[in-house]
């Protein structure tokens, strides 16, 4: 007994066991956001869950939070199972999440609605935490009024003022522009370091690598389709934290090069697309940006190859999108990603070289050849004596293997990536695909 | 911290000032008058025979007044079911599956109709009391406000912000708190345009209302609607003009007073993060806003009703027992449908069968076409109001000077209740002996071809600039811009507009299909006429039948033509 206790001189806040979490699918089946997910928390941390879009990653937060069961596994707050809001939890939200029709004070103040505070009290803690965050003089504002990092900050104030043990940030930094963000995170991290935040510790959910490596003490980065944790990465720089640091950058690219190493256990999937043959889950990207990332890898000063960091700055994209846009090249072969850097193939750089018509006759071979389910519709458009099929046909196709947002928006980029490549028509009142182009 | 905290408003500026003065003269003023009425009701039954309505004018200050709170006690009903039926079809799955059809079709049936039973109903409820006619008439406009007041409140619970309600929920808020916290407020700017509408259609309610005959019971209840339906009966236009112009002052009354301050007050729930451009203002509550000791005062009510929706009920925390029989949900879906089905083909068997009592399949068949006489008459009448006020509403919505002056009488029109109008048209037509089928029929659109045109101005006063700039820069005119450039760009509006004239006009037929004046009555043929004529002669089982096969008719009207309408519009043609 005593043994244990030395071991664990702190009893962990938060402690996921094997935790899974998945979602019915149209046709029964079962669709897994979160595979077999272990985590601890203790106290006086920042820990960091980095991933991309869908990795799972908010719906882990959300287990924490009490806001979604978990299918299986055990779910801990204290030593208490999680059902329902945990007490001692406080949220900040990607969307700030504030009510309109109350004032800054009264949203404040309604972080502490369900403890029993008296009322004096209440206004006391509220004021508190509005002035430690830096909204002195806003107290009567309503959010409209205020800038999207002040609406922020009163998001932060609502949290802190129930004086949580573990607060939960559900990328509250990507809403905002990047200079109040830097802003903003600076402000935070100064007051976590001087020890004047009352929380224990910080869970913070983010797809912005630099953010994750600027604020963390433990980055756990995340791999999808299932969600899970691939990796965990330790941060031990000093704060304040000095982005031009080498030891910074080199953290940096280290963890561009193991987000782009991809699933590695699942063989058959093609890196990043989760998905296999017509089940192919594919994203929303527009051709003109495909074509505007090919031109721009193709230039100079990358000539075919670039490190990722570099060219998210230069581009001014966050990691996640170039990763998605990358990750559509990768699957239509032409470029890859490899251990940070992106490439692009022979296919590639023909392209970037040839006029709009040529263009899109290259782009729809590569389409025919390397998208199941296009081949499958112009195939069955081919075949029928109407050369006219309805949509409906092919999503219920999809959503064998998918949710049906996933195989809307999988549609949708089908009928885009068509369009471009004129290999067939789509009438959006009728929903049906033919191959009638008008001429 | 500048004013944050309503006790320190007290201690600086409790001492009153001019505003005040004003603003306590009309609150006092509004409560004796509410005293006044109310006490009124409660009369026995025989109140009403021992003073008969008088067209002395300067009675109409006082009907006046008891249709005004006839109003109010009708809307205060409608929200109090309002939070009810919507929070449960919301909250509950199953609940929802019966409770929004219901609501669909209570939508579509002709309101007026109902008055013959309820004010039986409530008669025997309070026997020999004012009061039972009283609720009759009270009930008879709540059902003409209640329903789509709930469908908007329920369409706002469906809809609160995903973020909104994790937030409620992780701060641990319980459902009272929310409710008021969250959800109510969520729902008020839509809640509050629909009871605006709500009222609109309700002065007709009332004023026709008033006075019911059924069989041979007939009950007036003072109010402006028995005042017009006495100056009917004595034939004196002069009356029936005093009575346009009480109305006219009430409405004008009930807006500034009312609705105007509830609408700018409102405008603090819109669910934007940004600062909307035009801010609804209300002279009223901003006088309310101005005064030191009534602020005070309001504040510290407001206060003790906000402290009421904290109160934490001191039930202990039961543990949750789950009943995990193991049914899979389709199972128990499928048990509680074919509950549902079978309840409702009880109901249906009960009114064949009451139907059925008395009449023959050839009842059916006159009612039915009679139907579609009343059909007839909506569709060519929408067609002609359409043709009129569309190119009018276009230009007076692009010419934004015109607009503002415009688009209060519209709306204020459209509240206008048409019915005290009929005798004014009902003279004309005996005194030129014209065709009472055709010339009767302008009588149901009367009051609800304004719909069109403010919701037509709306839309056009809403189209973008850049898109009238690329139309004149490309040369786009004539035929083609009204083609291509302005209709498809108001049609959104128009369907909006048309969709409530339709109902409005449905309903109407039952009071303009026939009217009289003195002992003069013209009658046109139609589903309308069928029903009045069915309550006049006590004869409950057409009544019955005149309801349902309206109620069918305007379902199917509304499933077939203005659904697929509307969904077109919001698919194709809306602008953003």
């Amino acid at each position: 007994m005593l043994d244990v206790a030395k071991a664990a001189p702190e009893s962990p806040l938060i402690d996921l066991k094997d935790v899974s979490r998945s979602f019915a699918k149209a046709n029964g089946d079962k669709l897994v956001v979160l595979e077999n997910v272990d985590l601890t928390i203790r106290p006086r941390e920042i820990v960091g869950l980095l991933g991309r879009s869908g990795s799972g990653k908010s719906t882990m937060l959300r287990i924490i939070a009490g806001l979604v069961k978990p299918s299986s596994g055990a779910a801990t707050c204290r030593g208490k199972p999680i059902d329902g809001p945990p007490r001692g939890v406080a949220m900040v939200f990607q969307s700030f999440a504030l009510f309109p029709w109350l004032t800054v004070l009264e949203n404040v103040e309604l972080g502490l609605d369900a403890l029993s505070v008296a009322k004096a009290e209440q206004r006391k803690r509220a004021l508190a935490a509005i002035d430690l965050i830096g909204l002195d003089g806003f107290e009567s504002a309503y959010p409209k009024e205020l800038s999207g990092g002040m609406r922020q900050r009163v998001g932060f104030a609502r949290a802190l003022v129930v004086h949580p043990d573990l607060l939960l940030m559900d990328e509250p930094f990507s809403a905002l522009d990047v200079l109040t963000a830097e802003t903003l995170r600076t402000d935070i991290i100064d007051l976590w370091i001087e020890g004047r935040l009352p929380m224990k510790s910080v869970l913070m959910v983010t797809h912005n690598i630099e953010e994750a490596v600027l604020m963390c003490d433990r980055i756990l980065v995340f791999a999808s389709n299932p969600g899970r944790i691939a990796s965990e990465i330790k941060v031990e720089l000093p704060h304040p934290r000095n982005r031009l640091d080498p030891q910074f950058r080199q953290l940096v690219d280290n963890i561009y090069a193991r987000m782009t190493q991809g699933a590695g256990s699942r063989p058959s999937t093609i890196e990043g697309i989760p998905g296999t043959g017509v089940g192919m889950v594919l994203h929303p990207i527009s051709t003109n940006v495909l074509a505007g990332l090919i031109e721009a890898v193709a230039a100079a000063p990358f000539n075919g190859r670039a490190d990722l960091p570099v060219l998210a700055d230069k581009l001014q994209m966050e990691a996640d999108e170039l990763f998605h846009i990358a990750e559509a090249i990768q699957l239509l072969r032409f470029g890859a990603l490899s251990e940070g850097d992106f490439l692009l193939s022979d296919a590639g750089r023909t392209f970037a070289d040839l006029d709009t018509d040529a263009r899109k006759k290259l782009f729809s071979q590569h389409l025919l050849t390397y998208v199941p389910i296009i081949s499958l519709i112009r195939r069955v458009l081919d075949e029928r004596p109407t050369h006219a099929a309805p949509a409906a046909r092919f999503r219920n196709e999809l959503e064998d293997y998918m949710s049906e947002d996933y195989a809307e928006q999988t549609l949708n980029t089908v009928i885009s990536w068509a369009r471009y490549a004129e290999l067939f028509a789509y009438d959006e009142m009728s929903e049906m695909f033919s191959l009638e182009n008008p001429n | 911290m500048p004013n944050a905290s309503p006790s320190t408003a007290m201690d600086r500026a409790s001492t009153p000032n001019l505003f005040d003065l004003a603003a306590l003269a009309l609150v006092i003023g509004a409560l004796v008058a509410i005293v006044y009425g109310v006490k009124q009701t409660n009369a026995p039954l025989t109140v009403l025979n021992a003073t008969p309505i008088s067209l002395d004018p300067s009675h109409l200050p006082e009907y006046a007044l008891r249709t005004t709170i006839r109003m109010l006690a009708a809307m205060a009903a409608s929200l109090v079911f309002t939070f009810i039926y919507a929070t449960i079809a919301a909250r509950s799955r199953r609940a929802e599956m019966v409770l929004i059809p219901i609501l669909d079709i209570l939508q579509s049936v002709p309101i007026l109709g109902f008055l013959t039973f309820t004010v039986l109903f409530f008669m025997n409820l309070f026997p020999g009391r004012v009061l039972g006619a009283e609720l009759a008439s009270v009930f008879a406009i709540f059902t003409s406000q209640a329903w789509n007041m709930a469908f908007s409140m329920y369409q706002s619970l469906r809809t609160v912000p995903k973020d909104l309600d994790e937030a409620a929920r992780s701060f641990h808020l319980s459902w009272w708190r929310r409710f008021w916290r969250l959800d109510v407020p969520f729902a008020m700017p839509g809640l509050v345009w629909n009871m605006m509408m709500s009222m609109s259609g309700g002065w007709f309610f009332v004023v026709a209302s008033e006075a019911i005959t059924v069989g041979d019971t007939t009950v007036t209840l003072p109010g402006i609607g028995a005042y017009v339906a006495m100056a009917i009966r004595l034939q004196n236009l002069a009356a029936v003009g005093y009575a346009v112009l009480t109305m006219l002052a009430v409405i004008v009354i009930y807006d500034q007073l009312l609705f105007r301050p509830i609408v700018a007050w409102a405008d603090k729930f819109r669910f934007e993060q940004t600062a909307s451009a035009e801010v609804p203002t209300s002279w009223l509550l901003d006088l309310f806003r101005q005064t030191r000791f009534l602020r005070a005062l309001a504040l510290s009510v407001s206060k003790a009703a906000g402290s009421t929706t904290q109160i934490r009920l001191p039930v202990p925390k039961l543990p949750r027992v789950r009943l995990r029989l193991n049914i899979p949900q389709r199972v128990a879906d499928a048990v509680w449908m074919s509950l549902v089905f079978l309840g409702a083909g009880w109901a249906g068997w009960q009114v064949v069968g009451y139907i059925s009592s008395t009449l023959h399949w050839s009842d059916v068949f006159t009612a039915v076409i009679d139907g579609f006489f009343t059909l007839l008459r909506v569709t060519v009448l929408i067609v002609l109001a359409s043709v009129v006020w569309v190119p009018i509403g276009v230009w007076i919505g692009l010419r934004p000077s015109i607009a503002e002056k415009v688009q209060p009488l519209a709306q204020f029109l459209a509240a206008f209740p048409a019915n005290i109008l009929f005798p004014a048209a009902v003279v004309l037509i005996i005194h030129f002996d014209a065709n009472p089928n055709i010339w009767l029929s302008p009588l149901m659109i009367l009051g609800t071809q304004w719909y069109i045109l403010f919701n037509v101005i709306a839309g056009a006063t809403a189209f973008p600039g850049d898109l009238k700039e690329a139309a004149r820069t490309f040369h786009i005119t004539g035929w083609k811009w009204w083609r291509y450039v302005i209709l498809p760009g108001v049609f959104p509006y128009y369907i909006t507009g048309a969709i409530t004239a339709s109902g409005g006009s449905w309903n109407a037929a039952i009071v303009a299909e026939v009217a009289s004046w003195g002992d003069k009555k013209l009658t046109a043929v139609g589903l309308g006429s069928y029903i009045a004529n069915a309550t006049d002669a006590g004869d409950f089982h057409r009544v019955v039948l005149g309801i349902a096969v309206m109620s069918v008719f305007v379902t199917l009207f509304n499933r077939v033509l203005w659904r697929p309408l509307y969904a077109f519009a919001e698919n194709r043609l809306s602008l953003d």
